[in-house]
């Protein structure tokens, strides 16, 4: 028997996959809510993380899925030492993140919308969106550990 | 339990709307657009909505924010916010909304902010 030893910290994921109702939202987010959780991330990082989270599970279920309860939403979630990466797939037709105004300029601060990828992008240190050949977009954010 | 509790009171000729639970896509936001409709319609166009005890706001809630200040101004109303959190506080800073909105901390601090 030799000395006893710990590993060290490798990656975790969660993938869920969910119906494209409002009430999903909770539920989806409180489960990667509890990874995050587990991953020592801080209470600030984590708040702002639930948050886009939030904002891309309602973009894919609202916006790309079109409330079809038909279509799923998919998340990966994968904790590793590096970062923490979240990916939110659905069934739609896609955007340009482009054409979504600057909710931030003043010509726009009293738009009612326009605000959830804004909030992806300030939370996440990365945030891309991909179109899959197989039909349906999926939005990838990357939150890098600090050092 | 709703999503959003909504309870009117009145101070002087101003409404106050205390609210407790989350303002967010759907229900919650929902409720607001809903009690501020109702005001309107009542012809109370001064309001004051406490914010203390909502915990919890996504972009769909913020939206509603904005929604609800741009119809009571456009009914010739004011509208003002009591007792953000922090976390509403900080999101409203990143938005730049808190160059739009009329915030207190101090109820007769803010019922003195209406013209």
């Amino acid at each position: 028997m030799g000395r006893p030893c710990f590993l060290p910290v490798t990656s975790e994921t969660t993938e869920l996959s969910l119906p494209s109702r409002v009430e999903a939202i909770d539920k989806a987010a409180t489960a990667v809510a509890e990874l995050v959780t587990r991953s020592g991330i801080g209470e600030d990082a984590a708040f702002g993380i639930d948050m886009a989270v939030r904002e891309a599970l309602a973009n894919a279920i609202i916006h790309g899925n079109k409330l079809d309860e038909t279509k799923l939403v998919e998340v990966n979630v994968t904790n590793s030492p590096d970062s923490l990466e979240v990916s939110v797939h659905d069934q739609g037709q896609g955007f340009d993140p482009e054409t979504i105004l600057d909710p931030t300029k003043e010509e726009n601060l009293l738009k009612s919308s326009g605000r959830g990828i804004f909030f992806m992008r300030n939370f996440f240190d990365e945030v891309n969106w991909s179109i899959s050949p197989t039909g349906g977009t999926t939005v990838h954010m990357i939150k890098r550990r600090a050092n | 339990m709703a999503e959003l509790n909504i309870e009117e009171r009145q101070a002087g000729d101003v409404t106050v709307l205390d609210m407790k639970g989350k303002i967010t896509i759907g229900e919650g936001s929902v409720a607001l657009r809903t009690a501020v409709r109702r005001m309107l319609e009542e012809g109370k166009k001064k309001i004051l909505l406490n914010l203390a005890g909502v915990g919890y706001i996504d972009s769909s809630g913020i939206g509603e924010l904005v929604s609800s200040y741009t119809a009571i101004e456009k009914d010739g109303g004011q509208l003002k916010l009591l007792n953000l959190t922090q976390k509403l506080q900080d999101l409203l800073t990143i938005t730049k909304l808190l160059t739009v909105f009329d915030v207190y901390e101090s109820e007769s601090e803010a019922l003195n902010g209406f013209k």
